[in-house]
């Protein structure tokens, strides 16, 4: 069994309303990415991008893609800026995108 | 390959295609492509036993048959993804600068969101290879409008009221 | 200003229920992704970092009070309480859901709005001019035109799938503040020898990886050839065009490859073929749309207002905002008021949708209805009378929109930047505001005077840097957002394309960089009256690098 050299998740878009969701465990897409699946083996990498397409594919998802990401203690970290700015909202809107759904939650 | 619709009603193609090496066969109707066309110009206009087409990929322009449109009776214009809109043009021209009067045929990645905008174009026949297109075209759907702004090469169509330049066309 | 005809409305009706039809396909199954994007895209549907975005046309900057009501309303119903106004005069919602944007473009379609053809390659919404029909130095309202070309372009069979986008743009003035030159065509209507109408006609002009000027193809196109020119161009370029690379597909690079002069007969020769055909303009269809666009009924005022200048003595701060964001009327005793949307700190072009409540109210109250959107991304009131400057202002001021900062160095255009667009390379908003703050003092503003600043967050160039005397484009570098700057560019009718002054800036570099060119500007300007661009043009970039990039010590130079 190979191990990637970067773990990584499966990302995309929701269909109906467009938000934001990464690939969970048992195929599920989820709005957060610390409950997003990662791959660490080639494996693993394929299986999930099977499912991925399948999801494309069963038009319940849109636009999936594989991001790079690190993982430390449960969290779930996007490597990119662009996916780090994807997974939490607008840097000068800190009141929406998922950012504020967290607050939310916290408050 | 494909499934010929000929003013939007279903047909067997009588037409062969033709391409690369292969020779032209007596007896049949044909649509050869252009490289055909031009290195076999001669005998291909002089043989009595068969129509003749011609097949343009979006780069070999209609001036290249310009002379000999009166010979021919198909034009077959390639789409060769649906975003390459080059034959939308090429249509006009045959109908328009060339007043070509016999049958001008869509190909390639014919889909049914751009039926209706071939039509007004010049287009009146299609050959389709996209399931949904076909499945639609088969059930009698074409969602074009019914409603336009411009003239086009069916500018023939003109409803009531309206501005010269501004055709509106109420099928 | 233009109002539906039975026609019209029966055409975006239809429009809105087919694209009904085609989301619940979508949604259904039925169609795929790959069927359905270009159908979204010819919609105004993107799918952007976050979200869906919708991208609705605002033809030729042009809004009457009810339909700037029904953005808010929009905004506020679908969305996240505010919108986008953009450098193409359109306006952009960040957030809403695919299944209820077919409800979105039925409640546009009751003001009479759309967001056709707003994305894809086609022709885009013509853009006009954001002083248009008030301005003192107008020869002819542009947007009569602009309208004859919305109607002709809208759905036009042939070219909705162009080898790439194409952006019309007309102007009536001498002065362009449309940025006319930087569009696949720009028209500059003019009058002839015999004091006829026509179009000085441009073409291949464009922003983005290879920009380009535009170059003249005739110096006179009569008002009634206006289509049959149009199409000319169209027809040329959609046979021609490149399509084996998207990069090298617009207009721009086919004028640049082929050569204006052999594009240009080409064209010319088409359009001897078509000009005494169907699109020929008669002349009382033009003056038809033109009565559309006839003046309001201003009344008969002197040229001078007591109570503004009562009102301007007594208030500092509205006197300033007077100097700098209200305009000369054609009208004696009636202003062009720009409604920045450069609030200090604030992201360019959103408006809240009580910002834009208050804005439909001051246009209905103060504008005889009409607003307009400028491509600089802000708001134009275009016919207030002198006397009511004072009341529009302290309504402005009410409300977070009075900055007193028009054509000033805040008055920033950027892109939305790696914060909303998929395509984004770096973030642009925050880097405006940076430099918002950095130059809040009023004061400090008007002593550096017109200078105008935009930033793009990738090369595509939305925020139009190429045509900044400031250009700022966001670039990533090794994961880390890198700013490069270019000087020079403008916009107006000295058109130019900024140059690269040298190696970029960090984030958190870019600001003090700006600050240093301002800086050498000022200590090295003739007079209070040079601006920058005049400056930049007569010392060239030199001074500016010496600034940016002091010489290295001679032990590292080595």
């Amino acid at each position: 069994m190979t191990d990637l050299k970067t773990p990584v998740v499966f990302t995309a878009n929701r269909l109906r309303d467009g938000e934001v969701v990464w690939l969970g465990a048992n195929g599920r897409w989820v709005e957060t990415v610390d409950a997003s699946l990662p791959a660490t083996t080639q494996a693993e990498q394929t299986q999930l991008a099977a499912i991925a397409a399948q999801s494309d594919a069963d038009n319940v998802i849109v636009e999936p893609y594989e991001i790079d990401v690190s993982l430390d203690a449960g969290s779930v970290t996007p490597v990119r800026f662009r996916e780090r700015i994807r997974a939490s909202g607008p840097t000068i809107r800190l009141d929406l995108g998922k950012q504020a759904q967290n607050t939310a939650h916290a408050a | 390959m494909g499934t010929l619709f000929v003013d939007l009603d279903q047909r067997d193609d009588p037409w062969i295609s033709i391409e690369g090496e292969q020779p032209v066969p007596d007896g049949v109707d044909v649509i050869v492509s252009l490289d055909i066309f031009q290195s076999q110009r001669e005998e291909l206009l002089a043989r009595n036993d068969g129509r003749i087409g011609v097949y343009l990929e979006p780069l070999e322009p209609v001036s290249a048959i310009a002379g000999d449109l009166d010979r021919l009776s198909v034009v077959a214009l390639n789409f060769p993804s649906f975003a390459d809109g080059t034959s939308f043009s090429k249509a006009r021209q045959l109908r328009d600068a060339h007043g070509f009067e016999g049958e001008v045929r869509g190909v390639g990645d014919v889909r049914i969101d751009q039926i209706g905008h071939m039509q007004r174009c010049g287009f009146n026949a299609f050959v389709v290879e996209n399931d949904a297109t076909i499945a639609a075209l088969s059930k009698g759907d074409n969602p074009a409008l019914h409603l336009h702004y411009q003239p086009a090469a069916d500018e023939t169509k003109t409803g009531p009221g309206a501005k010269r330049w501004a055709r509106r066309a109420l099928d | 200003m233009y109002r539906y005809d039975e026609f019209d409305h029966e055409f975006v009706e239809s429009r809105v229920a087919q694209f009904r039809d085609q989301v619940a396909r979508r949604v259904s199954g039925e169609l795929s992704e790959d069927n359905f994007k270009p159908i979204r895209l010819q919609n105004g549907v993107y799918l952007q970092l976050h979200a869906y975005m919708l991208r609705v046309a605002v033809p030729y900057g042009t809004l009457n009070s009810q339909q700037m009501r029904m953005l808010a309303h929009i905004a506020r119903k679908y969305d996240r309480d505010y919108g986008h106004f953009t450098t193409r005069q359109n306006i952009q919602f960040n957030w809403p859901k695919l299944e209820d944007i077919p409800d979105i473009l039925a409640d546009l379609a009751s003001v009479e709005m759309h967001a056709i053809q707003t994305s894809g390659n086609c022709i885009r919404n013509v853009t006009a001019d954001h002083f248009a029909g008030a301005s003192a130095d107008e020869i002819a309202d542009p947007r009569p035109y602009a309208e004859i070309l919305r109607q002709w372009s809208t759905v036009h069979p042939e070219f909705l799938f162009l080898p790439r986008k194409f952006k019309i743009a007309v102007i009536g003035a001498g002065v362009d503040r449309a940025a006319m030159q930087f569009h696949d065509i720009g028209l500059e209507v003019k009058r002839n020898a015999a004091d006829e109408l026509g179009f000085g006609v441009f073409i291949g002009g464009g922003l983005g990886r290879t920009p380009m000027v535009a170059k003249q193809v005739r110096d006179f196109v009569a008002e009634a050839d206006l289509l049959s020119y149009c199409e000319a161009i169209l027809r040329v370029y959609n046979l021609s065009g490149r399509r084996d690379n998207k990069y090298k597909a617009r207009i721009k690079i086919l004028v640049h490859e082929t050569g204006i002069d052999e594009l240009k007969q080409q064209i010319e020769a088409e359009f001897e073929r078509i000009r005494e055909g169907v699109l020929k303009l008669p002349d009382e269809d033009v003056r038809s749309i033109e009565a559309y666009f006839a003046a309001p009924a201003f009344e008969e005022l002197p040229n001078e207002s007591a109570k503004l200048e009562a009102a301007q003595a007594a208030d500092p701060g509205f006197a300033r905002w007077v100097g700098r964001n209200v305009s000369a009327h054609k009208a004696p005793g009636y202003a062009i008021v720009t409604v920045a949307l450069k609030g200090t700190g604030e992201a360019p072009g959103d408006a809240t949708s009580a910002q834009m409540d208050v804005l439909a109210g001051l246009g209905e109250a103060y504008s005889f209805d009409e607003l307009r959107v400028s491509h600089e991304q802000n708001v134009i009131l275009p016919h207030v009378r002198l006397d009511d400057l004072k009341a529009v202002y302290d309504a402005l001021l009410a409300h977070g929109m009075a900055s007193a900062n028009a054509g000033l160095i805040t008055d920033i255009i950027a892109c939305p930047g790696l914060d909303y667009c998929a395509l984004a390379t770096a973030r642009s908003i925050p880097v405006a505001q940076e430099i918002s703050q950095r130059f809040s003092d009023l004061d400090r503003q008007n002593e550096i005077g017109e200078l105008k600043l935009k930033i793009s967050g990738c090369i595509n160039a939305c925020g139009h840097h190429h045509a900044g005397h400031i250009g700022i484009l966001g670039v990533e570098k090794r994961g880390e957002e890198l700013y490069q700057v270019t000087l020079g560019g403008s916009g107006d009718e000295t058109a130019a394309i900024g140059e690269i002054i040298g190696r970029g800036f960090a984030s958190d570099e870019i600001t003090n960089a700006v600050e240093t060119l301002v800086d050498t500007y000022l200590a090295r300007r003739l007079s209070d009256d040079e601006t920058f661009l005049e400056a930049y043009r007569r010392m060239g970039p030199a001074p500016f690098k010496e600034a940016l990039y002091p010489p290295a010590p001679a032990t590292e130079a080595a």
